[in-house]
């Protein structure tokens, strides 16, 4: 667990080096496309003089010089499977958004939907020693969260503290400065698959660069889609991705669920392919253009040419209607957002305040997906794309790249995580300086 | 339209395959399939060039470190060779030589202004110009302090002026006293500095003559006193500096007036006035001195003494002595 932690803060002293440095990549490495974005900061922002929100909400402070997307090889449900055909894609994506920024880049901060993340809620309390909370009490209470069993060859992702309680108040951001005897915090803890974190870790390194983050694309996905007052009262984002289905739930600004269905719009893709006899390609095609989930009358009279480079002058002259292509589009979805389902109710989702569901993601771009998902989901259905975020190239304001999009936010604003704290002192190995300087603080 | 039937795949008649072939081939003709890479992505090294050559650095480098190291490193190899560097010489030896012969830089007439004729033909000789000659041989700041240091010279300019005239602009020094050592007589102006020299008194009747010790450190003053002496202007002979302290007023019939080393031009002054009135320095004396200010003594020519102390009846017993 050290050394996860070790690794964490060493990534973060990373990106704190590539913002002073003042470029940064972003690289969202999905199953159907890779995107790099290349980042780069403004410095502190300007005309900052009182505290809170700054214009923009902090978000003026960086630019998009460089974004490039290259169709992903060697993933498939969020995870790479073919190391060196990532790593290919991964160099072409970087290097035409490097060609775009016209600068070097060596600090990369990549999000993966894949690796079957899990959630657990932590709970931990402390009585403080003396009645102000300092930060290294802080730090102790994330210390005392008794950390579950998260299995054998998995790691931790992210790790959020997303409630603090003093004595009998709850709800607290940030209980530093503030006065009681009892600190209690709940933390949200992410795990994930080890060999896939380390997969990619191989794969950025064989690039020539540093990995300097990584984030959940559910998680990051969600930062960038649901706004402002969803993230507060409550919602959930359901990023549809190619390979991967990612869901995280929000409420007071901070994850407390993420998950993610290892389906997602490669399987509608390879549905249509087996069901017509058709390459995938062309059953892409036929998908994004003509795709749908809701038949009308006026689909039965609707006929696609679907084609094929056999040879053979029947095949290659076949037609379906649309409504065959929806009958066969149809099921995958409805399944797909049934798992959904199952999945925020396995959560308790029916328990927040506000159920607003914000469906983003390339699959979200499907015809009448929100009518069908409102029948599965609830009423509260909404579709999403990125906000917030200026200088964007219009190739990728779509819902497709609000990962990407929430991963340039994650980068710049950063959720406090467990391993920005200081190590506890009760933790340090004897001899350590810090405790010796503590003993004699308590002793004299 | 087109009936749904297939095109038959295997022709009935080997003989006319090749014409059904044919057929089919300008029926369905096949665009030539460019060279397409199937991989979009970058070679590793493509990556790493290009990685490189956004680094800033290795930029500068290759796009000013290169060029200039390939220049000078160049030129330096060349100019290595003994013979290649005498060439070279020699050559910027004929271009300049070409360039400064040309008519437009040449001076033909030497024009002094200001100068009189004694000083004209001096200056001309210390110059010793060869004429016409190039603009780019004469050496002006030199030949400027050369004539600077010619005493009849006060300030001297020299320019070369559009149609090949070396203009030589001088201010002479204006001599205002004679000062004679033994039998020489120099020109002085009124700092002190000789001028020039003058074989005879007669030469200058206007200026007036010192002498004495240390006689031209202390031109200022005499020419002070030569201005309060102007009454007796026809009658003053010169000064004479008198152990390079004070002055003496020597007039005609030798008579002398000696003036104190402080303020001497006030004591004179005096004296005038008194003369003035008094008719003091045309009576029979030898010498007033004035150097107490409290006590002016006058010395009586002997006659004129005798005679006084005759009126006043005092005899006196004169001898050889």
């Amino acid at each position: 667990m050290t050394d996860l932690y070790q690794s964490q803060r060493a990534m973060r002293n990373m990106r704190r080096a590539a913002m002073q440095r003042g470029v940064v990549a972003i690289l969202d490495i999905g199953s159907s496309k890779i995107a790099c974005l290349v980042l780069r900061f403004d410095g502190p922002e300007r005309r900052r003089d009182s505290d809170g929100v700054g214009s923009m909400a902090g978000q003026s402070q960086f630019r998009i010089i460089g974004a490039a997307t290259t169709r992903s090889r060697g993933v498939s449900f969020g995870e790479i499977h073919v190391m060196t055909e990532t790593e290919r894609a991964i160099r072409t994506a970087v290097q035409a958004a490097q060609k775009m920024a016209n600068v070097r880049v060596d600090h990369v901060i990549a999000c993966f939907s894949g690796a079957e993340p899990r959630s657990y809620g932590l709970a931990g309390d402390i009585e403080l020693a003396d009645s102000v909370v300092t930060e290294q009490d802080v730090a102790r209470v994330l210390a005392a969260c008794d950390m579950p069993d998260i299995g054998q060859a998995r790691e931790v992702l992210h790790a959020q503290p997303v409630n603090f309680a003093l004595d009998h108040r709850s709800g607290l951001g940030d209980p530093r400065g503030q006065i009681g005897n009892r600190l209690a915090c709940d933390m949200h803890l992410l795990s994930v698959e080890a060999s896939v974190v380390q997969n990619l870790f191989y794969c950025i390194k064989r690039c020539d660069l540093e990995l300097a983050g990584i984030a959940s694309s559910a998680y990051v996905s969600g930062i960038s889609s649901l706004v402002e007052d969803e993230q507060e009262l409550g919602a959930a984002c359901i990023d549809m991705g190619g390979g991967a289905t990612g869901i995280s739930i929000f409420i007071k600004k901070h994850m407390i669920y993420a998950d993610s269905v290892r389906m997602g719009g490669d399987h509608i893709t390879a549905d249509i392919a087996k069901g017509l006899h058709i390459p995938m390609n062309v059953a892409e095609r036929i998908k994004t253009k003509h795709g749908g989930v809701h038949a009308t009358s006026k689909d039965d009279r609707d006929m696609i040419e679907i084609g094929g480079d056999s040879g053979d002058w029947e095949k290659d002259r076949r037609q379906v209607s649309r409504t065959e292509l929806i009958g066969i589009m149809r099921p995958r979805v409805e399944e797909i957002l049934e798992e959904a389902r199952a999945r925020l109710d396995a959560a308790g989702f029916d328990h927040l305040p506000s159920q607003q569901i914000v469906l983003t993601g390339g699959g979200s771009q499907l015809m009448g997906l929100d009518g069908l998902a409102t029948r599965i989901l609830g009423q509260r259905v909404r579709l999403g794309r990125p906000l917030r975020i200026q200088g964007l190239p219009q190739a990728v304001t779509g819902p497709a790249f609000s990962s990407a999009v929430g991963l340039c936010l994650f980068a710049t604003h950063p959720q406090d995580e467990w391993w920005d704290f200081d190590i506890p002192t009760e933790k340090y190995p004897a001899r350590s300086l810090r405790r010796a300087i503590k003993w004699f603080r308590d002793n004299w | 339209m087109r009936p749904l039937t297939a095109d038959r795949r295997y022709p009935q008649h080997a003989a006319r395959a090749p014409q059904a072939e044919a057929v089919a081939q300008a029926a369905h003709p096949r665009p030539p399939q460019p060279h397409v890479r199937r991989d979009p992505a970058p070679t590793r090294m493509a990556y790493r060039m290009q990685r490189l050559w956004l680094t800033p650095f290795f930029r500068v480098c290759v796009r000013v470190g290169l060029p200039a190291f390939v220049l000078s490193f160049g030129t330096l190899l060349w100019l290595s060779d003994d013979a290649r560097r005498a060439a070279l010489l020699a050559q910027v030896d004929s271009v300049r030589e070409a360039v400064e012969s040309r008519p437009e830089f040449r001076v033909s007439v030497l024009q002094v202004t200001g100068a009189s004729p004694a000083l004209d033909s001096a200056i001309r000789k210390l110059l010793a110009l060869n004429l016409p000659i190039s603009s780019f041989d004469i050496d002006l700041e030199g030949a400027r302090s050369r004539i600077g240091q010619l005493d009849a010279v006060a300030q001297v300019e020299m320019q070369v002026m559009s149609g090949g005239i070396l203009e030589v602009r001088v201010v002479e020094r204006e001599p205002r006293l004679i000062w004679r050592q033994g039998d020489e007589l120099d020109l002085l102006d009124e700092t002190g500095r000789r001028v020039a020299r003058v074989l005879t008194r007669a030469d200058r009747p206007d200026l007036p003559v010192i002498t004495g010790e240390g006689a031209n450190l202390a031109t200022a003053e005499a020419l002070e006193i030569m201005d309060a002496a102007e009454p007796v202007v026809d009658r003053v002979r010169g000064l004479v500096r008198v152990s390079d302290r004070r002055w003496d007023l020597v007039l005609d019939r030798d008579q002398r007036i000696l003036l104190p080393a402080h303020d001497p031009v006030r004591a004179l002054e005096r004296l005038l006035a008194l003369d003035k009135a008094e008719d003091l320095l045309n009576r029979d004396i030898l010498s007033v001195d004035l150097r107490n200010p409290h006590r002016s003594t006058l010395r009586l020519a002997p006659n004129a003494l005798r005679e006084l102390r005759r009126a006043q009846g005092i005899e006196t017993v004169e001898n050889a002595l």
